[in-house]
């Protein structure tokens, strides 16, 4: 038995401690909005915030998180698709699949958080995502958007 | 359907023809997964039983409220056919845009209504192009049926009417009324026989670069895929298959793993592969690779990627087993009688699809009905999979199609993760699984981009000239080992000369007075598949490259060069002509950069590239491409720049990274560290010039993923004055 703090609730799992939090996420809380693409922390599908900071969830066990982490995930990104990077995807039509999006949107929102105006080079560096649908400029063009809109205060 | 006055009102007909067997039969409540957006958990409606409103026609439903439902028989895997399909209906039924949704009819109602959806296969970008005609007469035919509702009420004749925007106005009165108001009287009516489509002149709504229908959901995990489904009760399987191709499961030991936390069952499926079911998909792949296992390899055991080369090397000059498609003139003589001839050896290796959802397939058997839920690009094939699988005649199973993670060719010609589902499922009567497969074992068993070697000898006259071209492709045929039937009766597998063939939608851009092009039939026995651009990857590599040599070895500029010989492809010169404006082809580009060229018709429409890379210490940057396309008819011009921004990452990944080998009957590569994928920081800039120049319709999801590698290959010949002439680049010495 594990607690963790997801989407800033308080949350009892049954898993063996082994278990990918990725999994947990998936299997016992319904969270499928984090998706698994390799298992291996190549391919950024699993992302997750852990305390502000990207985290890939796939290569993380729960025995590795403590219930004082604060865990979100796309589905606690914002109350009603209102983030600055939803509302930017929204308006460039970024996802084509979409099985790669909620991976790369909480890479990006970790970076925005940490960095409100990221250059390209900013990006390249910290969103190694990988999207076989090929969204990469309109992800580029969705992360500047975002962070313009988020600077003239348009959106939360 | 016949247009007969009977007495059974059209509306009893169809309900009566679309209720019988619903996944109700099983006693279990379902999600139904019509538009795909559903939530991943218990009851949201049964399938296409969203609402009582009954339809206008097959393509149409229309609420009360005005919301008007789409139906979409061709599955939405990212390239946004669900849209464009949508705006070609709405485009005829002149309804309000802002209130359109869509759903997918399932492949079972398909059937059972006579296949009145006609084909459900999303592959070889033939989405709109080979259904354009009737799903516009069903929305056609949909605005005369509202329309006549509203005259028979009005009672009025139905010519003074008009309808637009989803409102039908009596031109003398100006009275109006909307669809949602007479949808259920249209749903009575039988349809018009015949109806008269728009003008291209006259479209609103095709040819504009609406936003996707499908995009909300997949900015905060509310899309559901095939690998999030949940249903009641539902066990979870992982599943490893031999991994050399023909071999066999020989045993297991299950009681090394039966008492792990949450296996259930532990079982053989088919005669290669074998499941361990548990009650979450992580104990079910934990369990399962803790299983030991023995394998009969079989006769494979030793094939290495040398003994295909050696296989491929020996076709390039043999004369068994070889196919002519395309000649003209003498090219044997040609080259004899040419001032210079010059010869190239390229290679092209097998690539996995690596779609980013892997295979996955959800499906609960009983003897009485089987259901299938899965991500697919053909409907009607999971469905016979399902049925051969269950052991049940069609008519009792059913597959509920969900948007796909991916497809790119995986999930159209091949449902081996539907036949193993079921298979599973079989063994558990009346409990819902869903199989997910692992990232290595999607590696493990693609059915993958053929290999191919090609050597192309070409014959210059005094002016440089091309005067002769001879092309010895060696390599698999992908319809010999999955559709066969689709062969010439000569044994030939004319899809191996995609961008070769005299005429059609993969013709050859260029008029050679002599030429001959062959194929050795050489076939390794790995799956091959059709993958995203199919042949023609390879193919444009091979003859743009090699136009690009000739070019070269006349001393013209390449540009030039091809131009002499396109006199008689005026629709290729446009857009080769189009990409080399745009990027000032002539001018200096900027320093250490370099310019190359490509240009290909494939799968109905003309395209061309020009990419600008530059080459530092044997590194290979894209800076910016450059790509046109002429499609005929353009239904959504910013999805269609979105498909040649992702047909170059799928194309460039190809180039620069994909590559499957075996080794001892198997694939090396096993995952995204060493079957790599480009990323963000790899990407050029792109930019895509539409010119659609009407009167046909031309495929987009393809096409454009062709002239990515050979334009960047020419720039790179440019930048290094080195050819490059097998894929993938890594192996390319450029320092
Ligand atoms: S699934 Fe975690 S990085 Fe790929
Ligand atoms: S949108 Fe399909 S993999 Fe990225």
């Amino acid at each position: 038995m594990a607690k963790l703090k997801v989407n800033g609730e308080l949350l009892q799992v049954e898993a063996d401690p082994s278990t990918p939090l990725l999994w947990v996420l998936r299997e016992q809380l319904g969270l499928t909005g984090t998706k698994y693409g390799c298992g291996i922390g190549v391919c950024g599908s699993c992302t997750v915030h852990i305390d502000g900071a990207a985290v890939r969830a796939c290569t993380l066990p729960i025995a590795e998180v403590n219930e004082g982490q604060e865990i979100v995930t796309i589905e606690g990104l914002s109350a009603s698709n209102d983030h600055p990077l939803q509302q930017a995807w929204a308006e460039l039509d970024v996802p084509q699949c979409g099985y790669c999006q909620p991976g790369i949107i909480m890479t990006a929102a970790a970076l925005l958080a940490e960095n409100p105006d990221p250059s390209d080079a900013d990006i390249d560096a910290a969103v190694t995502n990988i999207c076989r649908c090929g969204t990469f400029n309109r992800v580029r063009r969705g992360i500047h958007l975002a962070a313009t809109m988020k600077k003239n205060g348009g959106a939360s | 359907m016949s247009n007969a006055p009977i007495k059974v009102s059209r509306r009893d007909f169809i309900i009566r023809s679309t209720q019988a067997g619903t996944a109700f039969a099983l006693g279990l409540s379902l999600p139904g997964l019509g538009s795909g957006a559903v939530a991943a958990e218990g009851p949201a409606g049964a399938d296409n039983s969203h609402t009582e409103t009954p339809e206008v026609n097959a393509w149409v439903v229309i609420e009360p409220d005005d919301t008007v439902i789409i139906r979409i028989a061709r599955s939405e895997m990212g390239q946004g056919t669900l849209t464009g399909l949508a705006q070609l209906v709405a485009e005829e039924l002149m309804c309000d845009w802002s209130k359109v949704t869509t759903e997918y009819p399932t492949p079972g109602e398909n059937l059972k209504r006579d296949r009145v959806w006609g084909s459900f296969s999303t592959g070889g970008s033939r989405g709109i192009r080979e259904s354009h005609d009737y799903v516009r007469k069903g929305g056609a035919v949909a605005r005369q049926m509202l329309i006549q509702a509203a005259a028979e009420a009005w009672d009025v004749p139905m010519d003074e009417c008009t309808a637009a925007n989803s409102v039908i106005t009596h031109g003398p009165t100006g009275r109006t009324t909307t669809y949602g108001k007479v949808a259920s009287a249209a749903a009575e009516l039988w349809p018009p026989e015949h109806v008269a489509l728009k003008d291209p002149d006259d479209w609103t709504l095709i040819g504009k670069p609406v936003k996707r229908l499908d995009t909300l959901d997949k900015l905060n995990g509310k899309q559901v895929f095939g690998a999030d489904l949940k249903l009641p009760g539902m066990l979870n399987a992982a599943i490893k298959a031999c991994p050399v191709f023909t071999g066999k499961l020989s045993s297991f030991d299950d009681a090394a793993v039966r008492d792990k936390p949450g296996v259930r069952a532990v079982v053989a499926v088919g005669e290669n592969a074998v499941a361990v079911v548990a009650e979450t998909w992580w104990q079910a792949k934990t369990a399962l690779d803790a299983l030991p296992i023995t394998w009969d390899k079989g006769e494979h055991a030793d094939l290495s990627s040398a003994d295909i080369d050696a296989m491929l090397d020996a076709g390039l000059t043999s004369s068994e087993q070889v196919f002519v498609g395309n000649a003209a003139g003498n090219a044997e003589q040609g080259l004899a009688g040419a001032a210079k001839t010059i010869e190239a050896v390229y290679a092209y290796p097998y690539q996995n699809h690596a779609t980013m959802e892997p295979m996955n397939a959800t499906a609960v058997w009983t003897p009485e009905r089987c259901e299938v839920w899965c991500p697919t690009q053909d409907g009607m094939a999971a469905l016979e999979a399902a049925a051969d699988a269950a052991g049940l005649p069609i008519d009792r199973c059913d597959v509920h199609k969900i948007h796909l993670g991916g497809g790119f060719g995986r999930r159209g010609a091949f449902h081996d993760f539907v036949t193993q589902a079921v298979t599973i499922a079989k063994q558990l009567p009346g409990t819902p699984v869903k199989l997910l497969w692992t990232r290595e074992e999607d590696m493990a068993h693609g059915h993958y981009h053929p290999v191919t070697k090609c050597k192309l000898v070409g014959g210059l006259d005094e002016n440089g000239g091309l005067t002769a071209l001879h092309v010895r492709i060696s390599g698999q045929s992908i319809l010999a080992a999955v559709r066969p039937q689709w062969m010439g009766d000569d044994g030939a597998d004319p899809v191996t000369f995609q961008g070769f063939h005299a005429d059609g939608d993969h013709a050859i851009s260029y008029s050679v007075p002599n030429l001959l092009v062959e194929h050795a039939m050489r076939n390794p026995p790995v799956p091959p598949g059709f993958w995203r651009g199919v042949n023609i990857n390879q193919n444009a590599i091979y003859l743009e490259c090699f136009i690009d040599e000739l070019a070269h070895a006349a001393g013209k500029d390449p540009l030039d060069f091809r131009r002499k010989l396109m006199a008689e492809h005026p629709k290729s010169l446009a857009v080769l002509e189009a990409v080399a404006d745009r990027i000032g082809w002539g001018k200096p580009a900027a320093d250490g950069v370099h310019r190359g060229l490509a240009v290909v018709k494939t799968f109905g429409s003309y395209v061309a590239a020009c990419a600008e890379v530059s080459v530092d210490g044997g590194k290979v940057k894209v800076h910016r491409i450059v790509a046109a396309t002429d499609p005929g008819y353009a239904v959504n011009p910013q999805q269609i720049e979105a498909q040649v921004e992702g047909s170059f990452v799928y194309g460039l990944s190809a180039l620069f990274h994909g590559e499957c080998t075996l080794e001892n009957g198997a694939v090396v590569q096993s995952n995204f560290h060493d079957y790599p994928s480009m990323q963000i920081k790899d990407m050029p800039q792109v930019e895509v010039i539409v010119m659609p120049s009407g009167d046909f319709w031309g495929g987009i999801g393809e096409p454009t993923i062709a002239v990515a590698a050979p334009a960047v290959l020419n720039a790179v010949f440019a930048a290094t004055g080195k050819r490059v002439r097998r894929v993938p680049l890594k192996y390319a010495e450029l320092s």
